[in-house]
């Protein structure tokens, strides 16, 4: 995109703002930085949305769930699962309990073994699924009735690998919130840069305006408005580049397992238009505290 | 009230001294002559008195308010009641004529009360001249777009440097008698000229004191001009 042929600038301006002389490279500074930070702050949000809610569903929907597993010789199988069940269903806690059919089970090897696996002449432990209730299972208590009634049952709540899923999924989500208060303070920091450009080229004009009687406020408010305005116009670039190539990223489908649910959802997208504004916000502050303390400077 | 009044004010930078111990009153709707010799110091006496510059001992009160006390924006205000013709007439170069003249209203937040701007560029011989850049001008017509920019906001205060600086004799007398003219107005008009051809014509039409400007010390010159 050729930023120099932007006009929505021009057009936005007040006539306070022509005092101070367009300048194409601060102009086009600004509205790159901004556009490039927009765009990458589109998807470190991502990120840090896509992970948080991740990390939600394990802890949440995960905890809830837990799996036996009974291995045992094939002449007793039957018997300990039975036997497994029914200390199942009787256990304080345990919502439902249900043996996982056996074309559930091949379901869940085909991606390692592939199809038509013949699960009759293999040694496939049989699984039984526990959704547990808002109270929750005394897994100690469960493990030791089931050694007692069917010895080759273990008891697993997934904690030994759901907790670690959990902790990477919530520092993914820092990572994302860390990338984008560092995508802010760069921004901020090129459009200073940006700004004391500006500043010091038209050091003439801010001298010529404060003959005449202009007040600081008004010589800042003319930078201000031209770099907010960038900001915001650059910006508003990189969120549209950014969310056409989030929406343009394959789809997760339904074979993707627990990676499914990564980029934006539903409402996600709404927080995309924060980001115009928070570089307007910024470029807002950046621009006023440059322009205040170049004025201070000056007689 | 007293429109300017310098009590011993010095002015130097480092262990240079530009002006010692100067001390003038200026009353409403006078008009004083400030000469001297090129380098003696007129442009910085002319920067203390609008304010440009921080005099480095001595008091300088600008319509009864004391400059060292003045806040930033006081010293705005207070430069709106100040016109001030540069010798480089100081436009900005990207602004036609129309907009660089009325850039004092645009500052003050009057730019509405721009009405007399076509009836102030016929005065000063630019009505034709509006959408010109300050590249495109003369320096006769610079000067006059300076004096134009200087009273647009009828100060009370005019102060001229060297106005006549780059111009042919016949334009020096024309921006003099528009000078003239405002202080027939009631302006207090304060010029710094080395030119004193000029003095002598202004003393025929106005009541002018002549200020000089010699050793760092301002004195008062007159009778053998």
């Amino acid at each position: 995109m050729d930023f120099s042929r932007w006009n929505l600038q021009a057009v936005l301006e007040t006539r306070a703002d022509k005092v101070v002389p367009p300048s194409g490279y601060t102009a086009r500074l600004t509205l790159f930085t901004s556009a490039a930070m927009a765009f990458l702050a589109v998807f470190a949000l991502a990120l840090s949305l896509a992970t948080g809610r991740l990390a939600d569903h394990w802890s949440s929907e995960l905890s809830r769930t837990a799996t036996v597993r009974i291995s045992a010789p094939a002449g007793q199988l039957a018997a300990q699962t039975a036997a497994a069940l029914e200390v199942l269903q009787t256990t304080p806690g345990v919502k439902t309990a249900r043996v996982l059919a056996q074309a559930e089970e091949r379901a869940l090897l085909e991606p390692w073994f592939g199809t038509n696996l013949p699960l009759d002449t293999l040694p496939i432990p049989k699984l039984i699924e526990v959704i547990e209730d808002d109270a929750g299972i005394d897994a100690n208590g469960l493990r030791l009735r089931l050694q007692g009634e069917a010895p080759g049952a273990i008891f697993d709540d997934h904690t030994r690998w759901r907790q670690p899923l959990v902790n990477a999924a919530d520092r993914l989500r820092i990572l994302g919130l860390v990338a984008i208060v560092l995508i802010t303070t760069t921004t901020a920091a090129m459009i200073t840069l940006a700004a004391n450009s500006a500043l010091a080229a038209n050091s003439r004009v801010i001298r010529v305006l404060r003959l005449v009687g202009a007040r600081d406020v008004y010589v800042a408010r003319a930078f201000v408005r031209q770099f907010t305005l960038r900001a915001f116009v650059g910006a508003l670039v990189g969120v549209v580049l950014g969310g056409l190539s989030m929406a343009a990223l394959p789809g997760a489908g339904d074979t993707a397992g627990f990676l499914s649910g990564m980029g934006l959802q539903g409402a996600d997208w709404f927080w995309l238009l924060a980001i115009p504004l928070l570089a307007a916000l910024v470029a807002f502050a950046a621009t006023r505290a440059a322009a205040f303390r170049t004025l201070k400077e000056l007689t | 009230m007293r429109v300017i009044e310098l009590t011993n004010v010095s002015y130097g930078y480092g262990d240079t001294e530009l002006l010692s111990d100067v001390s003038l009153h200026i009353q409403p709707g006078s008009f004083h002559f400030l000469t001297g010799p090129s380098g003696s110091g007129k442009t910085t006496f002319l920067r203390l008195c609008y304010l440009d510059l921080q005099a480095t001992a001595g008091q300088i009160t600008v319509f009864g308010k004391q400059v060292s006390e003045m806040t930033r924006d006081e010293v705005a205000f207070t430069r709106r009641r100040i016109g001030v013709v540069h010798q480089d007439c100081q436009f900005l170069d990207h602004l036609p004529l129309s907009q660089n003249v009325t850039l004092p209203l645009e500052v003050a937040d009057r730019a509405d009360e721009d009405e007399n701007l076509d009836e102030l560029l016929t005065w000063v011989g630019l009505a034709d001249r509006k959408s010109a850049l300050p590249q495109q001008l003369s320096g006769g017509e610079r000067q006059r777009a300076a004096l134009a920019r200087a009273i647009i906001m009828s100060p009370d205060f005019v102060i001229a440097d060297e106005p006549t600086g780059n111009v042919d004799w016949e334009m020096s007398q024309r921006l003099l008698s528009l000078l003239i003219e405002l202080n027939k107005m009631g302006k207090t008009i304060l010029i710094a000229t080395h030119d004193l051809n000029l003095i002598r014509v202004a003393k025929s039409q106005v009541a002018a004191r002549v200020l000089r400007i010699r050793d760092k010390q301002l004195q008062l010159a007159g009778a053998d001009l």
